[in-house]
């Protein structure tokens, strides 16, 4: 059993929401989305590689994988009518992509609750990020296991 | 103050309240007379920001329409708040509009005629059909003057269907307009992936199965009037008359229908069981059916 430990990758990121009033949460959290980088090619156009996050209520699909160094690379993508989950996703490609696995194994599953968002979006959508959460770190954990 | 109603539709006058419609044309002409007010009410709860209708006003169905925590709506002194902060008075015309084809619009119509909030009204075809039509968004934030909304009860006796009143209504119609594999309670999940909103699976015996995409159009609007009482009427069997009651997953998709039931097709007895599966799947000893048929009533 892994110790639960936020990397700073992630630490950096709920403290610039939490250092914003709540209403201003919201824009921050579309700037993530507007951020989220497209997937790259060998993935593009291939949905059957990707994992579909069903928590989320728009399509979000997620592909974690491992690069040259062993270290995590995560991809996803949620169409543009749906920045909320694109939001999420983009956190979570920012702050997990670059971590060792065992890192990213190591991050709270609370983090989504954990970075003010929870009244401003709602704990059902808010939820949407827990499944992607843990969704990444079991296909981490299935490239290990590989 | 109220606007008068689009009758530049033909599809809309033979609805049997052509009124509770707006094209899009209508609306962009009116868009800052006084006494309309336009709302954004999305699935997404940050789809506003990307960009709205010149004025609009977002309310979301989540953080201002529910309770933060008894699962309900919000009281009459929340509402009064609520629609004061928005900038929308009592007499005013409220044109509402959305994301998926007006799932949350239709849902907020709805909360809105809990309140007795007489000229409220859809944008057809929502928010997407407004983009496709090639009119204006903004990101320009609205800042309308607050208004004395008054405090006014909600009234649940009418529109409202609870749990109970569900059980005593068996026999009667009832719709679930959910997907057909949620009705026969064939929709399963991977392994370590668990099923989230309810305990079981399958529908209320002897509810019909009419998914509420079958009321829209190829052009996200709704379906002209011969269309929608081919499916509710020929094909469904209601008549004029008829007690329904609608339901969906959380009450979202069942106020779409709702919409089509009560204002376009002129049922005049239709209720919305905002429950709906998620609380009848986790409750303890209610009848359900599962499969593609109704079911029986439950000796």
């Amino acid at each position: 059993m892994t110790a639960h430990v936020l990397p700073n990758s992630l630490a950096e990121i709920r403290d610039e929401f939490l250092e914003l009033p709540e209403a201003d949460r919201l824009l921050l959290l579309l700037e993530f989305a507007n951020e989220l980088p497209p997937m790259p090619p060998e993935y593009d156009g291939h949905p059957e590689l990707a994992e579909r996050v069903v928590e989320c209520q728009s399509p979000v699909y997620i592909i974690v994988d491992l690069d040259a160094d062993g270290l995590v690379a995560m991809h996803a993508t949620a169409p543009k009518e749906a920045p909320t989950t694109r939001g999420f996703a983009g956190i979570l490609v920012q702050g997990i992509t670059g971590l060792t696995p065992d890192e990213v194994l190591a991050i709270p599953d609370d983090f989504p609750q954990s970075i003010g968002l929870t009244r401003a979006v709602s704990p059902l959508r808010i939820s949407g990020m827990s499944g992607m959460l843990r969704r990444a770190k079991r296909q981490v954990a299935a490239r290990l296991a590989a | 103050m109220s606007v008068e109603f689009d009758t530049s539709s033909p599809k809309f006058a033979e609805y049997s309240e052509p009124g509770r419609l707006v094209t899009g044309d209508w609306l962009q002409a009116r868009l800052g007379q006084p006494g309309l007010v336009v709302v954004e009410s999305d699935e997404d709860v940050l789809l506003y920001e990307t960009g709205h209708i010149s004025g609009a006003v977002k309310i979301d169905w989540h953080t201002e329409l529910n309770d933060p925590v008894v699962r309900d709506y919000v009281d009459g002194a929340g509402f009064a708040r609520l629609l004061s902060s928005k900038g929308i008075s009592r007499d005013d015309t409220v044109v509402i509009y959305g994301d998926k084809n007006n799932w949350w619009a239709a849902y907020a119509l709805w909360v809105f005629s809990l309140f007795g909030h007489e000229d409220v009204r859809l944008l057809d075809g929502g928010r997407d059909k407004w983009i496709a039509e090639d009119r204006p968004l903004t990101t320009d934030p609205s800042t309308p003057p607050a208004t004395d909304y008054p405090v006014v009860d909600r009234d649940d006796s009418t529109l409202r269907a609870y749990k109970d009143d569900v059980l005593a209504h068996l026999g009667s119609p009832l719709i679930d307009v959910r997907s057909p594999e949620e009705y026969d309670g064939s929709r399963t999940s991977a392994p370590a992936y668990p099923e989230e909103g309810a305990l079981r699976a399958g529908h209320i015996p002897t509810a019909k199965s009419v998914p509420w995409a079958r009321a829209v159009a190829e052009d996200g609007g709704f379906k002209s009037r011969a269309e929608l009482d081919a499916i509710y009427r020929d094909e469904v069997g209601l008549a004029d008359g008829d007690e329904i009651v609608a339901y969906c997953r959380i009450g979202e998709r069942s106020s779409h229908t709702w919409f089509v039931l009560q204002h376009l097709l002129g049922f005049e007895k239709v209720r919305n069981y905002d429950g709906s599966w998620t609380e009848w799947g986790s409750a303890v000893r209610v009848p359900i059916a599962t499969g593609a048929e109704p079911g029986e009533i439950p000796g």
